[in-house]
C-alpha cells in the first residue's frame, strides 16, 4: 500500500510539474497574473507530493518490504537501521528519487524565498524548474520506477552493496546531489533571464545565493566523495580522475567561474552573456554527469547497472534541456545589452583571467572524460586516459590561477594598481620562495612538483591574509579600530578569504600526499614487524569478529616511532553474509603531518596475510582546506545583502587601497 | 550602420551558435556510444601483436645472469608476473608446472612489486616451474608491459611479438580451449 501511494504521489507530481512548467509561462508571456502567480502554490504543492514518494520509499526500506523490487535488490533485514535508510538512495532509481527531491525542494525555496524577485522573472524561472522536474520524473516513472513491485515477494533481500555500507554513503550523495540540482536553479534563471532579454546587476543578485548554495554543497559533496574513497576503498588514495569524479569535477570547475563573474555582472554590469552561459554550462555538466553515471557509455567504478535505454531517455532530456537553451543562447544573447569596457588591469580584469583559466580547465577535464568514448565510437579503439594526461594539462593551468588569486583580490574595480599589489605580496612572495627551497632541500631527488605546490600553498595563504591584513588596517591604526573594521567587513569577504585560504590548505595537502606517500605491500607473518618512513609496524595478530551482518577479521598492528610507542592501528577485513564479496576497512592514525593507513587483505599462507602499509603525508590538509572551502561558502551566503530585499542598487563596496 | 559592425555581425552569431554546435557533436558521440553492440568494458591488450618490451632484470637466484628479451630469442614462451603476496598466484601456480612439464614451454617468471627474500621464500614454498626469475622490484617492467596486477601471463612466438595475454589467473579450461592451440600453431 505505501509503494503504492509513494508512486501515486509520482504520478500527481508529474501532471502537477506538466501544469507548472506550462501556465506561468504562457502567463508571463500574456501578461495573465493569476497564471504566473500559479508557479507558487504549484511548486511548494510539488514538493509535497515528491517529498510523500521519497517518505514511501523510505519507509518500504524501513519495514524492509521486500515486495518492492529496489528494496530486495538493495536491502536486507539484517542491514542495520542507518544503512537501510541509506539504501533508499544508494541505488539508481532511489538516487533518481532523491535528484527530484532536491530538484523540488529547490523550486520551493524559490517560490517561498523569493518575494522580491519581479513576478514575471519568478514565473519564467519556475517554469523552467517544472519542466526539469517534469522530464525527471518521467524519467523515473517511465524506465526507472523505485515502486515497481515484485510478485511473489522473496522471503529475504539481496543486501546491499558492502562497499556503500559506510556512513558516507549517507552523507555524500545528498550533498552531491545538492550541488548538481543546485546548478538547475541558476540555469532557470539563466534561461528566465534569456527569455526577458534582461540581465543586470540585480539579475546577478538573486542568482548569486543560489550558485553559492550550489557550489557550497558541491564542494562538500566532493570533498565527502574523495574522503570515503580514500578510508574505504583502501587503495590510499583520494581521486583517481575517474569518468564519474570528473563528472562531478566539471560542474564545481563550472560553477566556480560562475561564481566569480556574477560579481562582475553584480558590481560592473559586465561579462552578462558570459556569465548566461556559463549558468547554463554548469547544469550542463550536472546533465552530463547523469547521463555518464546511468547510461553506461563509460566504464567507471561508480556507474550505475548499465541500460542503454536510460541512456537514451537522458541523452533525450539533456539534448532537449542544453539544445534548447543553447538555441535560445545562440538568438537572444547577441541582444543582450552589453557592459562596460574594462582596464585589463583591475579586479574585473583578474576574474577574467580567472574564467579563461577556469573554463579551459573544465574543457581539459571534459576533453579527457569523453576521449575514450570518441576513439572508441570512430573504431580507434579502446584507451583509458588516466592520471598522466590530467598532470599534464589541468595542473599547469592551476599554476597561474593559484599565482593570480592572490594577486587578483587587491586590485581595485575599474582601476588596479599592479605594482602596488605586488609590492604588498612581496613578503608572500620571498616566503613562497623560501618554502620552495626548503621542500627541495628535504627532499632529496623528488619530483619539481612537490616544492612548486608547496611554494604555491604557501604564496595563496599569505596573499590570501595580506589581504584581509589590509583591508582591516592591521598594524596601522589602533588595534580598537581594527577590530572595529573587522568586525564591519561584509560577510561575503570573509567567505572569500576562507574560501582561498581553504584551497591553499588543500593544495599543500595534496601536494604533500602526491608526492611523498609511501607504501609498503608485504605477505606478514605474525610477530614480524615493517618499518616505513620512520614508522614500524609490528603485526601482533588476528582476532576475528562479528559485526550485525557480517564476519571480520581484526588485524593489530602495534606502531612505533623512533622506538617509542605511537598508537595501535586494527584494520578489518569484512566479510559480508549475504553479497558475499569481502571488503577492506582500513585503519588510519591521523596527525598534522599526516596519516599512516594500515589494510589488511588475504591470507597468503598459515599465519600469514597481505597487509598494506601507506604514509600519507599532509592528507589531512586536504580535508582540513575543503571544509574551510565550504565554510567560506556558508559564511558568504549569510551576507547581509541576500537576507535584506534587494531594491536598487546597494552602494558598491570598494576594495581597501586600489 | 557602420560597415565595420555588419561585418563583424555574422560572425558574431556564428560565436553565440558555437555552444550549440558543441552539443550537436556530442550528441553524436553519445547517440553512437549507445549502440547496444559496443562494449565499453571490453578493454584489447594494446601490446598483442606488438614486440616485447625490452628490459633488463636482476634475477632472483644470484647465480643466474639476468633477465632480458635475450632469454626468449628463437622458441616459443611463456612470461608469467606473480608476486609471493598474491593468492590468486599461488592458486595458478600448479598449472605453470602444467605448461612447463606437459607442453615442454619454457616459463619465465617476473617478481612484480616483492622483496626478493619474499620471492624466494614464495619459490620454496610452492615449488619452481620458472626457467629464470626476474625481480621487477620497482613494477617498472610490468608498467611497459600493460600489467594491470598480477598475475598476468603472456605468449611469445619464435620472433618475441606477443601474441596473447591473460589479465587473470590461469585455469584448466583455458589451457586446454585457448593456450593450447596457440602454442601448437606457434610452434609449427
Amino acid at each position: 500500500m505505501i509503494a503504492e501511494i509513494g508512486h501515486y504521489a509520482l504520478v500527481l507530481a508529474l501532471a502537477l510539474a506538466l501544469a507548472q512548467s506550462v501556465l506561468p509561462m504562457v502567463g508571463a508571456a500574456r501578461g495573465i497574473r493569476p497564471w504566473m502567480a500559479f508557479a507558487r502554490p504549484a511548486a511548494v504543492a510539488q514538493l509535497g507530493f515528491v517529498g510523500l514518494a521519497f517518505l514511501a520509499l523510505v519507509t518500504c526500506f524501513l519495514r524492509s518490504d521486500f515486495s518492492v523490487a529496489t528494496v530486495y535488490h538493495y536491502s536486507h533485514t539484517q542491514q542495520p537501521t542507518i544503512y537501510k535508510i541509506a539504501a533508499a538512495w544508494g541505488n539508481h532509481e532511489g538516487s533518481l528519487l532523491l535528484w527530484v527531491l532536491i530538484l523540488a525542494i529547490f523550486g520551493a525555496l524559490v517560490a517561498l524565498l523569493g518575494e522580491n524577485l519581479p513576478p514575471r522573472l519568478k514565473a519564467r524561472a519556475l517554469s523552467v524548474q517544472g519542466m526539469i522536474g517534469f522530464a525527471f520524473i518521467a524519467f523515473m516513472l517511465f524506465t526507472s520506477n523505485p515502486f515497481a513491485r515484485l510478485s511473489p515477494a522473496p522471503f529475504e533481500g539481496e543486501e546491499l552493496n558492502p562497499l556503500l555500507q559506510d556512513p558516507g554513503l549517507a552523507m555524500h550523495p545528498p550533498m552531491l546531489y545538492l550541488g548538481y540540482v543546485g546548478f538547475s536553479m541558476t540555469f532557470s534563471f539563466a534561461v528566465a533571464a534569456l527569455i526577458e532579454g534582461r540581465v543586470d546587476a540585480a539579475w546577478a543578485r538573486w542568482v548569486r545565493p543560489w550558485t553559492l548554495l550550489a557550489w557550497t554543497t558541491l564542494t562538500a559533496g566532493i570533498v565527502l566523495g574523495a574522503h570515503w574513497a580514500y578510508y574505504e576503498l583502501g587503495w590510499g588514495g583520494w581521486w583517481f580522475w575517474d569518468p564519474v569524479e570528473n563528472a562531478s569535477f566539471m560542474p564545481w570547475l563550472a560553477g566556480t567561474a560562475l561564481l566569480h563573474c556574477e560579481t562582475v555582472v553584480e558590481k560592473r554590469d559586465a561579462l552578462k552573456v558570459w556569465t548566461i552561459l556559463l549558468s547554463i554550462v554548469a547544469f550542463g555538466f550536472s546533465l552530463l554527469g547523469t547521463f555518464l553515471v546511468r547510461s553506461g557509455v563509460i566504464t567507471s567504478v561508480h556507474a550505475f547497472a548499465q541500460d542503454p535505454a536510460r541512456g537514451l531517455f537522458i541523452l533525450f532530456i539533456l539534448g532537449i534541456a542544453l539544445g534548447g537553451s543553447f538555441a535560445l543562447f545562440a538568438w537572444r544573447a547577441p541582444t543582450l545589452q552589453p557592459g562596460g569596457l574594462f582596464a585589463p588591469i583591475s579586479r574585473e580584469g583578474a576574474l577574467v583571467l580567472n574564467n579563461l583559466l577556469l573554463g579551459v580547465a573544465a574543457g581539459t577535464v571534459l576533453l579527457g572524460t569523453l576521449y575514450p568514448l570518441a576513439l572508441s565510437v570512430i573504431g580507434g579503439g579502446a584507451v583509458s586516459v588516466g592520471a598522466p594526461y590530467y598532470a599534464a594539462t589541468f595542473v599547469p593551468l592551476m599554476v597561474p590561477m593559484v599565482l593570480l588569486m592572490a594577486i587578483g583580490p587587491l586590485l581595485g574595480w575599474k582601476r588596479g594598481d599592479l605594482p602596488g599589489a605586488l609590492q604588498r605580496l612581496a613578503a608572500a612572495g620571498v616566503l613562497a620562495c623560501f618554502a620552495a627551497g626548503y621542500t627541495f632541500h628535504l627532499e632529496t631527488g623528488g619530483s619539481w612538483l612537490a616544492p612548486l605546490g608547496i611554494a604555491l600553498g604557501v604564496w595563496l595563504a599569505l596573499g590570501t591574509l595580506v589581504e584581509w591584513v589590509e583591508r582591516v588596517k592591521l598594524f596601522r591604526v589602533r588595534p580598537r579600530e581594527n577590530w572595529n573594521r573587522a568586525r564591519h567587513l561584509p560577510r561575503a569577504a570573509y567567505g572569500m578569504t576562507l574560501a582561498h585560504l581553504g584551497l591553499a590548505i588543500a593544495i599543500i595537502g595534496m601536494t604533500g600526499s602526491s608526492s611523498w606517500k609511501t607504501e609498503s605491500v608485504k605477505a606478514m607473518q605474525i610477530g614480524e614487524s615493517v618499518t616505513l618512513d620512520g614508522y614500524t609496524y609490528r603485526f601482533d595478530g588476528v582476532m576475528p569478529t562479528r559485526g550485525p551482518n557480517y564476519l571480520a577479521e581484526r588485524a593489530t598492528f602495534t606502531v612505533t616511532k623512533d622506538g617509542r610507542p605511537y598508537t595501535v592501528l586494527y584494520p578489518e577485513r569484512r566479510q559480508y553474509e549475504v553479497q558475499a564479496a569481502p571488503t577492506t576497512e582500513s585503519a588510519i592514525q591521523s596527525s598534522l603531518a599526516g596519516d599512516i593507513y594500515a589494510v589488511i587483505g588475504d591470507h597468503a599462507g598459515p599465519q600469514s596475510w597481505t597487509v598494506r602499509i601507506y604514509h600519507q603525508p599532509l592528507v589531512p590538509w586536504i580535508w582540513a582546506g575543503g571544509f574551510l572551502m565550504a565554510l567560506g561558502g556558508v559564511t558568504s551566503l549569510s551576507d547581509r545583502r541576500y537576507r535584506i530585499g534587494v531594491p536598487n542598487r546597494l552602494p558598491v563596496v570598494q576594495a581597501t587601497g586600489a | 550602420m557602420p560597415e565595420e559592425e555588419a561585418v563583424s555581425t555574422p560572425i558574431r552569431r556564428l560565436l553565440y551558435s558555437l555552444p550549440i554546435l558543441l552539443l550537436a557533436a556530442f550528441g553524436w558521440l553519445a547517440w553512437r556510444g549507445l549502440a547496444p553492440d559496443r562494449d565499453p568494458s571490453a578493454l584489447p591488450s594494446a601490446m598483442v601483436g606488438k614486440p616485447v618490451p625490452d628490459f633488463t632484470l636482476p634475477p632472483l637466484d644470484a647465480s643466474n645472469e639476468a633477465l632480458s628479451p635475450k632469454d626468449f630469442a628463437g622458441k616459443v614462451t611463456v612470461i608469467n608476473f606473480f608476486a609471493s603476496w598474491c593468492l590468486p598466484c599461488k592458486a595458478e601456480h600448479p598449472l605453470l608446472f602444467q605448461l612447463q612439464k606437459d607442453m615442454n614451454l619454457p616459463v619465465y617468471g617476473i617478481a612484480f612489486m616483492d622483496q626478493p627474500s619474499d620471492a624466494t621464500g614464495y619459490i620454496k614454498e610452492n615449488g619452481d616451474p620458472y626457467a629464470k626469475i626476474g625481480v621487477d622490484q620497482n613494477g617498472r617492467v610490468a608498467f611497459n608491459f600493460g600489467v594491470q596486477g598480477v598475475p598476468e601471463t603472456f605468449i611469445l612466438d619464435r620472433q618475441g611479438i606477443i601474441r596473447y595475454r591473460l589479465a587473470e589467473p590461469l585455469d584448466p579450461d583455458r589451457i586446454t580451449s585457448e593456450i593450447a592451440p596457440l602454442v601448437k600453431s606457434l610452434q609449427q
